[in-house]
C-alpha cells in the first residue's frame, strides 16, 4: 500500500468492566476510498466508532489522523479536526424545525441576532444538493423516522469534512432515498473524502465498498477487497461458520389454508392478496419502508384497515380488536422489542407469565391465577428457548439483545397459537442466538403451525421460507416458490415499480 | 477472605434490600431511631395501637392509589371522591331520615350508596377520559378534583351537613367488633382483597403489565383499557369508602376531608416502593408504606413540630423519595 492513510488505529483497544470490547484493531482509512465495518451486533463496531468520533477514549493503542497521533476530547472536537459521525441515535431536538437543527450550534449571525433567513436557504440548498425531499421549516417531530434520518445525515454536511462516519445510515431509508445517499457518498468520494460505513446489509454495501474490515467478538477478522471476495465468503467471516450450519432444512408440510388475505388496502399498503398455510413457513421480504411489517399490522388490527377481507379459519377477523386476533390463535412477534415486546423492568419469568396468563394456562379462564402452574410452564418455555438458567431471575433489561429475544420468542409459547407472525425476528442478535431461533421456527413449522417471516435480511428469507411474498411501495409485488426463490428474482421484485402511484 | 470483600458484603447486601424494598426499610428505621430519641412517649405500645388506628384511612387510600400507580398513572383525585361521598352520603342520609324516620338503617344504606355512586362517577370519568381519549393521568384527575371539589362546596355552600343519623356514627366511627374498631375491621379486609386482587387474579397480572409497558400488554392480547378504566374506578370506590368512615368518624359532611391524602397516598406508595412508572408495587409494603407516613406525623406531634412545617417536611419526604425510585430503578435496570 503506498497510499497514505487519512485515518488509522494501531492496536487500538477497549477495555470496559469485565469486557473486552475492543481487542488490538489495525485499521486504516484512504482518502476518497469507502470503507465497510461489518460485524455481528457486539462485535465491536460501535465501539471502534465511538472512539474514531471522539466519544470514547481508548483503552490501548493509539488514533493516527493525517499522520499525527490524536487523541479527541470529545465529539465536537473531533468535528474540529474533520470528522463527523452521523450515529445511529439521533442527535435531533424534536420540537426545532429542520433548519434550526441543521445549524444547531453553528447559527448565521447578523449582529447578535439568528439569521433565519439564511439558515432556511442554506438548509434548502443543503437538503436539495442531497436530493432530499423535506422542508427546512417543518417540525423535526412531524416527519418520518427516515426523513429525520436524512436530516440527521444534512447535519453531517458542513465545515471541513475529512472523515465521514455512517452508522447503519439506511437502517430507515426507502430505496430511492438509498440511492441518492449513495450517489452523494460517490461525489464526497471524489472530493477526497474518506468513508467509513457501518452496516451489516452485504447486498446494499457492495454497491459502494472499497474495502471490507470484518470484526468478530471484538478482534478483527481481516480486511478484503469489495472485488476480491463474495457475500458467503463475507458471511462465514463474520460468523465464523459456514452458511449451510446456520439455516435448518424445514420439512414442508403445507396442510390448511389458515389466513386468507383479499385485496387489503390500509395506509400504506395496497391492495394485498395472499393466503397462508399451516405447515408451511412463508416468508416475506422488502426493502425498509416496502409495507411488509405495515401490512401483518394492518392484519393484526395494528394498522387502519381501508378495504379488503383478512379471513382466519373462515372467520372474518377484519374489524376484531387486536386482542380477539391473538386469542383465537395468531401471534404477532414485534420487531421491536424494547418499545412493544418486553417489560423491562421484569423477570423474563414475570415476562412470559403474562401471555401464560392470557393464553388461559394456571385455572384456565378462572379469575384466580394457579402460579405454581404458570411459573413450571415459564421455566419450560425457557428450556425450550434455551435461556440460561442464571438470566431467569433478572429483570430482562440487563440481558443482552440475543436473551432478550429469546424471551420475546418465549412468550409466543404462552398464547395457544396456531398463526404465527414473526417480524424481523432476528434484528440484533448474535448468530448462537440466530440458529437457536432458527431452530424453534423449524419446530413449529414441523409441528404443524403457519409461520410468517417478515425480515429485512434476504439470507434469512430465503433460506427458511417454502414459499414469499416480496412487497414493494406498499403492494405485493411478486409470490416466489421453490426453485424460484433466488436472490436475482428477490431483487428485481424489490424495485418493482408497479405499486407507485401514477 | 480479604479486608476488601469483607467491607463489600454488607454494603452488597443493602443494595440489594434496597433494589428489592425500596427506601421504607432505612425511613422506618431511620424515623422510629429519631422520634424515640425526641420523644419518650413515642416508642410505647399505646401509642403504636393508637398509630395504627389513626392509619387506617390513609392504608386505605394508598391501596387504590397504588393500583392506579401500578397501572402506570396516578390520581390526584383521591381527596375529591372523599370530600364528595361525605356530602352527599351525609345530604343523603339525612334527607332519607326524614322521610322514613322509622327505618334509620335504610336511610343509612341509600345514603352510602349515593355516596358511592358520586364516586363511582369520579372513577368513571378518569378512567374514560385516560383510557379511551388519552389525556394524561395528571391533567384529567387534577381537572376532575377540581370539578369535584366545588360541587361539593357547591352542594353545601361551604357548610358542614350535621344531625347525621347518630346510629351511623356509632358503628361506623366508634364502634367495635370483637373488641376490633370497625375502621380497622374494613381496612383489614379491603387490605384482604387488593393483595388477593394483585397477588393471585388475572386481572391483577394484566394491570401489572399494563403498567409495565402497554403497548407489549397490547400485543398480548389484554384489553389494555378495560384494565386502566378498572384500575380508577376501584381507586375511586376505595376512597369513597375512607370518605364514608371519615364522615361516621366526624359525624358530619364535610367538602373539606381528604384535603392532603392525594399527597400522602402517593408518598406512602413510593415510600413503600411502588414506581412512578408503573409495573411494580406489593400491597403489604404499600400498608407499611402508609403507617409510616402515620408515624412521622405521630412522632413529628409528639415532638411539637408545628402542622405548617409538617406540611414541608412531609412534601420534602415525597420529593426524596422519587429521587430514591428513580436510583433503585436505575439499578434495577443495569444490575450494577
Amino acid at each position: 500500500m503506498t497510499q497514505p492513510s487519512l485515518i488509522s488505529t494501531k492496536h487500538l483497544t477497549k477495555h470496559y468492566p469485565g469486557v473486552k470490547a475492543l481487542d488490538g484493531v489495525d485499521f486504516d482509512l484512504h482518502p476518497g476510498e469507502v470503507h465497510v465495518l461489518f460485524g455481528e451486533n457486539g462485535a465491536g463496531k460501535s465501539t471502534l466508532i465511538s472512539m474514531l468520533a471522539g466519544a470514547n477514549a481508548p483503552t490501548d493503542g493509539k488514533i493516527v489522523l493525517d499522520g499525527e497521533e490524536i487523541a479527541f476530547e470529545s465529539v465536537a472536537d473531533a468535528q474540529k479536526k474533520g470528522v463527523y459521525t452521523v450515529f445511529q441515535e439521533f442527535s435531533l431536538i424534536p420540537t426545532l424545525s429542520v433548519a434550526q437543527n441543521i445549524f444547531l450550534g453553528w447559527e448565521p449571525l447578523v449582529g447578535p441576532f439568528i439569521d433565519r433567513r439564511t439558515m432556511r436557504a442554506r438548509s434548502r440548498e443543503m437538503l436539495a444538493e442531497l436530493g432530499f425531499d423535506i422542508d427546512p421549516t417543518e417540525i423535526v417531530a412531524r416527519l418520518s423516522r427516515a426523513q429525520q434520518q436524512m436530516v440527521e445525515i444534512t447535519k453531517a454536511f458542513h465545515g471541513d469534512l475529512k472523515v465521514l462516519i455512517l452508522d447503519e445510515p439506511t437502517a430507515s431509508l426507502t430505496d430511492r432515498e438509498v440511492d441518492h445517499l449513495f450517489d452523494f457518498v460517490g461525489r464526497l468520494k471524489a472530493e477526497g473524502v474518506g468513508i467509513i460505513y457501518i452496516s451489516h446489509r452485504i447486498q446494499e454495501f457492495a454497491r459502494i465498498a472499497d474495502r471490507v474490515t470484518v470484526l468478530r467478538d471484538g478482534a478483527k477478522i481481516g480486511t478484503v477487497a469489495m472485488d476480491q471476495t463474495s457475500e458467503d465468503r463475507l458471511v462465514e467471516m463474520m460468523t465464523g461458520r459456514a452458511i449451510d450450519e446456520i439455516y435448518p432444512a424445514i420439512r414442508h408440510q403445507p396442510g390448511e389454508t389458515l389466513l386468507k388475505v383479499r385485496n387489503l388496502k390500509g395506509i400504506g399498503v395496497r391492495d394485498a392478496s395472499f393466503t397462508v398455510r399451516a405447515g408451511e413457513v412463508l416468508g416475506v421480504a422488502g426493502l425498509v419502508g416496502s409495507g411488509k411489517s405495515r401490512l401483518f399490522r394492518t392484519v393484526m388490527g395494528l394498522g387502519t384497515r381501508l378495504e379488503g377481507t383478512v379471513e382466519y379459519r373462515s372467520r372474518s377477523i377484519a374489524d376484531w380488536p387486536t386482542r380477539d386476533i391473538i386469542q383465537a390463535g395468531v401471534y404477532y412477534l414485534s420487531p421491536d422489542r424494547k418499545a412493544e415486546g418486553l417489560d423491562l423492568a421484569k423477570s423474563s419469568r414475570e415476562n412470559l407469565a403474562v401471555n401464560l396468563v392470557m393464553g388461559g394456562e394456571g385455572g384456565g379462564q378462572s379469575f384466580f391465577v394457579k402460579w405454581d402452574e404458570v411459573n413450571a410452564k415459564a421455566s419450560a418455555i425457557s428450556d425450550k428457548v434455551e435461556l440460561h438458567p442464571s438470566y431467569r431471575q433478572k429483570p430482562v433489561a440487563q440481558l443482552s439483545g440475543g436473551n432478550q429475544q429469546k424471551v420475546l420468542f418465549g412468550k409466543c409459547f404462552g398464547q395457544k397459537a396456531e398463526l404465527f407472525i414473526f417480524d424481523e425476528p432476528t434484528v440484533g442478535v448474535d448468530m448462537g442466538t440466530r440458529s437457536a431461533l432458527y431452530r424453534l421456527i423449524q419446530e413449529l413449522a414441523e409441528a404443524g403451525k403457519a409461520v410468517v417471516v417478515i425480515s429485512s435480511d434476504l439470507p434469512e428469507v430465503l433460506n427458511l421460507a417454502h414459499r414469499m411474498i416480496v412487497l414493494a411501495h406498499g403492494h405485493i409485488a411478486g409470490e416466489l416458490a421453490g426453485a424460484d426463490m433466488t436472490e436475482d428474482q428477490v431483487l428485481k421484485l424489490f424495485f418493482d415499480e408497479s405499486g407507485v402511484e401514477k | 477472605m480479604t479486608a476488601q470483600s469483607l467491607t463489600a458484603a454488607p454494603v452488597l447486601s443493602v443494595r440489594r434490600l434496597f433494589v428489592k424494598l425500596g427506601v421504607l426499610p432505612f425511613f422506618l428505621l431511620a424515623a422510629l431511631v429519631l422520634f424515640s430519641l425526641l420523644s419518650p412517649k413515642f416508642l410505647t405500645g399505646q401509642n403504636l395501637v393508637n398509630v395504627a388506628r389513626q392509619s387506617v384511612y390513609l392504608v386505605l387510600v394508598s391501596m387504590g392509589q397504588m393500583l392506579v400507580l401500578v397501572s402506570g398513572g396516578f390520581d390526584l383525585s383521591v381527596g375529591t371522591s372523599i370530600a364528595l361521598t361525605s356530602v352527599v352520603s351525609a345530604l343523603g342520609m339525612v334527607w332519607f331520615a326524614g322521610l322514613f324516620p322509622d327505618a334509620i338503617w335504610i336511610a343509612i344504606l341509600f345514603g352510602a350508596l349515593m355516596g358511592f355512586g358520586v364516586a363511582l362517577m369520579v372513577g368513571l370519568v378518569n378512567g374514560v377520559g385516560i383510557a379511551y381519549f388519552d389525556v394524561s393521568p395528571f391533567i384529567m384527575t387534577l381537572g376532575v378534583s377540581s370539578v369535584g371539589a366545588g360541587l361539593a362546596l357547591f352542594l353545601t355552600g361551604g357548610v358542614p351537613v350535621s344531625d347525621l343519623p347518630f346510629e351511623f356514627g356509632d358503628t361506623f366511627g366508634f364502634g367495635r367488633v370483637f373488641g376490633i374498631p370497625v375502621p380497622v375491621l374494613v381496612a383489614i379486609v379491603i387490605i384482604a382483597v387488593m393483595w388477593l386482587l394483585m397477588a393471585r387474579t388475572r386481572l391483577g397480572t394484566q394491570i401489572y403489565a399494563v403498567g409495565g409497558n402497554i403497548k407489549a400488554a397490547h400485543l398480548s392480547a389484554i384489553n389494555t383499557r378495560k384494565a386502566l378504566l378498572f384500575a380508577y374506578v376501584i381507586c375511586a370506590l376505595i376512597a369513597s369508602l375512607t370518605g364514608l368512615l371519615l364522615t361516621a368518624r366526624v359525624e358530619s359532611g364535610e367538602a373539606n376531608l381528604g384535603g392532603t391524602i392525594a399527597l400522602e397516598s402517593i408518598a406512602a406508595c413510593v415510600i413503600a416502593g411502588v414506581s412512578l412508572r408503573g409495573g411494580i408495587g406489593r400491597v403489604e409494603n404499600v400498608v407499611l408504606g402508609a403507617f409510616f407516613i402515620v408515624l412521622v406525623q405521630n412522632g413529628m406531634n409528639l415532638a411539637q413540630v408545628s402542622s405548617y412545617m409538617q406540611m414541608v417536611l412531609l412534601g420534602a419526604l415525597l420529593i426524596l423519595a422519587v429521587i430514591f425510585d428513580q436510583l433503585r430503578y436505575r439499578m434495577l435496570m443495569s444490575g450494577s
